[in-house]
């Protein structure tokens, strides 16, 4: 199968969060660390019809993140969200003023799109779902933007001032590896240098809640919400539903290197396949997922023992975690016993589309860094769950070499591969 | 910056196959004036018009009511089970695949595991799925919720159902650009041809025709108000008054041109010869806007230059000012009426992330058969200085390659060359 020549090399070379807890990079990577949760009883609106009743919510006060009046008011949750993440980002990477506009395109990732605002504002034009024929005199004007979910990539490449390829990419759960190795790949093109690339969710909001509860996706343990989500734990019973989002700066390599940036990881490689299977179901044996896995490396040019770190799908619902594991005795054969797995969605719940990308975010600062984060929550292991998955407390090691997963409706299954910068030849 | 991006070598993409361009080797079309390619094609160079007021509900309490409505669609087509899970949409976009695999004369499920995956571009989702699911949600409460609504509306859902309906286990997923998504995905799968997957279905099939899309979609600022089909969507006239949305669109067969000659295809429509996208900038920063930027990049890309392109199929956004900044891009790149331009988009409505890659079905099959549809319901006149709008009914002409150009709200600009066979 084939592998990248590597013409072109793309590597991270900023980060911006907004995650359960504390807005920003630093606070995530600390909680995380930690190995603290940020899962609680809904908040955001009565959640006491429905079957699970716990999330991961941010504490996100837009107007305090700097966002205008105008942006509070008209720009859904996850539009907001996806900018101060995205800012962040830029700051971070010190890129603003030193790419040229041509050269530089947005990638947005979502699974959920404006699901908030849309579930809000339906009911508002339906009067509560009396009316099918929707009443226009109560639409908003908004309803375009929240219609179309590349409204938000619009608001971020006037933010970048990027005027070369943007869009949004969406493959459910897996959207934020999608839209990072989609932006990746027109850098490799040579369609643009600089790609402001990230994923953001905010949908926590009823329809959602309902849609997970007709299915038992999520976890019905509201009694327990801060240790609700338990990932490759025995007692695990289904996900958390999480918000949040990540971007990133990826950059050409040697663009990178010219203006003296850091950088903080090596976009390595990185693969997709699909299970052409079931919308939502898994194929025990995680035959697709591995494949996605071992194709990533190959793109790599790693070999399976090289992994320092796999950050898993970890999603807690029992099909997934058995399914994970599976993939990875496949791909990464004896080393799959011996390599650290965690699960940061103990922590912070599942974000759908966004949480690849926080996940992502994890897996470069567990490189900058030398720490694994843990998978919390992990008290009573499955047997059937049998590799290390760094329970409860996180672990010093040296990371230069990350496998990051994930695994969606769709039946898409992805894989990304980072590298501490100028480890591969 | 251009030169950097023009033909590039083989060894420059980092690609295992280099700059190599996929074959279309078999289409799938969904439209208001027909399904099925050839219904379609017939259609539409007869120069009818799908447009009319809307009949899948009473569009009386809007500021729009007209639409490119698909009313012959007989869902007993698909099997049954698909049914409860489907929004409209999807039962379209799963008619088109099968019939684009068809025409290609594959199977994917005869292929090796992991050769054929599936890029399309969506807008909105299943958004008549979804309102029936919020109705329930809010009349009824969260326990009626339909068990599919989680992924029955979602932006990849097209994706999804294709792949598992004929085994394609490649890569696959959505790109979302408004009306610019439906050659952002060609381009993707272009792209994952190029990595080694040596077949791809993509393009777009979509609709949101309920009161919850509708009343969405009449807040982009951009429909007409008119009720008069004939009088509706006049792009690059000066009685444009916006455009009218509608549903379908197309899905593409591509493949590694070693691949599809290896298995000795029936047929190859063309080549993706090239492509390129932009975003624009802010409204008042005073750079120039980024469609011909997108043109020019995508001849670069396709190793050719204006003199070489023979059609333009014209985003025609049907609004005043979007239209005139078309002209210019066209006329600084072509010269003006330096080349025939269409837009048998007249004929459908924009078909949000359908419309662009039905208009490269429509492109394929114009150098095929090596003529160019017509724009209908406009006369061309008032912009006759600048454009060579093709009105009047089809115009045979000696066609090698032609361009496609969408615009997606809010700035984004994508540009297509397809090569026909020599």
């Amino acid at each position: 199968m084939s592998k990248f020549h590597d013409a072109r090399r793309v590597v991270i070379t900023g980060i911006g969060v907004v995650a359960p807890g504390d807005v920003g990079t630093k606070p995530f990577w600390e909680m995380l660390t930690a190995g603290r949760t940020a899962t609680r009883l809904i908040s955001s609106f009565d959640a006491s019809p429905f079957r699970s009743r716990v999330a991961a919510e941010c504490d996100f006060d837009p107007a305090a993140e700097g966002l205008s009046q105008r942006q509070v008011r008209a720009w859904d949750r996850t539009t907001q969200f996806a900018y101060v993440a995205a800012k962040e980002a830029l700051a971070d990477s010190g890129v603003t003023g030193e790419a040229d506009p041509l050269r530089t395109g947005v990638m947005a990732g979502t699974a959920c799109g404006m699901t908030r605002s849309l579930d809000r504002e339906y009911a508002v034009v339906s009067d509560e779902g009396r009316l099918w024929q929707v009443d226009d005199a109560h639409g908003v004007p908004y309803l375009y933007d929240y219609f179309v979910p590349s409204s938000m990539a619009a608001e971020i490449a006037w933010l970048a001032k990027a005027e070369g390829p943007a869009g949004v990419v969406s493959a459910g759960c897996t959207s934020g590896i999608d839209v990072l190795t989609h932006a990746a790949d027109l850098v490799r093109d040579g369609a643009a240098d600089v790609m402001v690339a990230g994923a953001s969710d905010a949908a926590i909001s009823p329809i959602t809640v309902a849609c997970f509860d007709a299915i038992k996706a999520t976890t019905p343990r509201n009694d327990e919400p801060e240790t609700a989500s338990r990932p490759f734990d025995r007692t695990r019973d289904g996900f958390v539903l999480g918000e949040g989002a990540a971007f990133f700066v990826l950059e050409e390599y040697a663009h990178a290197r010219r203006r003296g940036a850091r950088a903080y990881a090596e976009v390595a490689g990185y693969a997709g396949r699909c299970n052409a299977y079931s919308m939502t179901g898994l194929r025990p044996d995680g035959r697709e997922l591995a494949e996605a896995v071992s194709r990533a490396l190959d793109t790599a040019r790693l070999d399976p023992s090289e992994v320092d770190y796999v950050n898993a799908h970890g999603s807690a619902t029992k099909q997934n975690d058995l399914h994970e594991t599976a993939a990875f005795k496949r791909s990464l054969g004896p080393h799959a016993y011996s390599v650290p797995i965690s699960s940061v969605k103990s922590m912070i719940g599942h974000s759908l589309g966004a949480i690849c990308a926080l996940e992502v975010a994890a897996s470069a600062l567990a490189i900058e860094h030398g720490v694994i984060p843990p998978t919390a929550n992990l008290r009573q292991p499955d047997p059937d769950c049998d590799l290390d998955y760094v329970p409860l407390v996180a672990r010093e090691a040296a990371v230069s070499t990350v496998v990051s997963v994930a695994s969606g409706f769709g039946g898409f299954q992805s894989a990304v591969v980072l590298t501490e910068p100028g480890r591969r030849q | 910056m251009t030169a950097e991006l023009g033909r590039t070598p083989e060894t420059g993409t980092g690609r295992p196959g280099g700059s190599l361009r996929p074959v279309v080797t078999g289409l799938g079309v969904v439209t208001p004036i027909g399904l099925g390619t050839e219904r379609y094609w017939a259609a539409t160079l007869r120069g009818d018009s799908g447009i009319g007021r809307i009949t899948r509900f009473d569009p009386s309490g809007y500021t729009s009511s007209l639409a490119g409505e698909i009313t012959d669609f007989d869902p007993a087509r698909l099997p049954n089970r698909l049914l409860p899970q489907t929004d409209l949409m999807t039962r379209l976009a799963l008619a088109a695949a099968q019939e684009a695999l068809d025409d290609a004369g594959t199977d994917p499920r005869t292929m090796p595991d992991f050769a054929a995956g599936v890029v399309t571009a969506a807008s909105a989702g299943g958004f008549d799925f979804g309102q029936r699911e919020l109705e329930a949600l809010w009349s009824k409460g969260g326990a009626h919720v339909s068990a599919y609504q989680s992924f029955a509306w979602f932006y990849p859902v097209n994706s999804g159902q294709i792949s598992i309906r004929h085994g394609m286990r490649g890569p696959s997923g959505a790109l979302v650009a408004e009306q610019a998504g439906g050659l952002d995905a060609v381009a993707k799968a272009r792209r994952h041809i190029r990595d080694g997957t040596p077949l791809m279905l993509t393009g777009g099939v979509d609709g949101s025709l309920c009161p919850w899309g509708w009343l969405c979609m009449t807040r982009s600022g951009g429909l007409t108000t008119r009720t008069d089909p004939r009088r509706a969507y006049l792009p690059f006239s000066p009685d444009a008054s916006g455009y009218v949305p509608g549903e379908g669109g197309a899905l593409l067969v591509l493949e590694d041109p070693r691949a599809a000659a290896e298995r000795a295809a029936p047929r190859i429509y063309g080549q993706i010869a090239g492509c390129a996208s932009t975003f624009d900038p802010r409204p008042g920063s005073g750079r120039e806007p980024g469609l011909r930027r997108a043109l020019r990049l995508a001849l670069d890309d396709a190793g050719i230059g204006p003199a070489d392109v023979d059609v333009v199929f014209a985003d025609a956004m049907g609004i005043p000012a979007l239209d005139a900044a078309e002209t210019q891009a066209l006329a600084a790149e072509f010269g003006p009426c330096g080349v025939p331009v269409t837009a048998p988009k007249t004929m459908t409505g924009r078909l949000l992330a359908g419309g662009a890659s039905l208009d490269l079905a429509a492109a394929l099959l114009s150098l095929r058969d090596q003529v160019i549809p017509p724009t209908v319901h406009v006369d061309g006149g008032d912009a006759r200085d600048a454009l060579d709008l093709v009105v009047g009914g089809p115009r045979p002409a000696r066609l090698r390659h032609a361009l496609v150009l969408a615009r997606g709200r809010g700035g984004f600009n994508s540009a297509m060359v397809v090569r026909g066979r020599d």
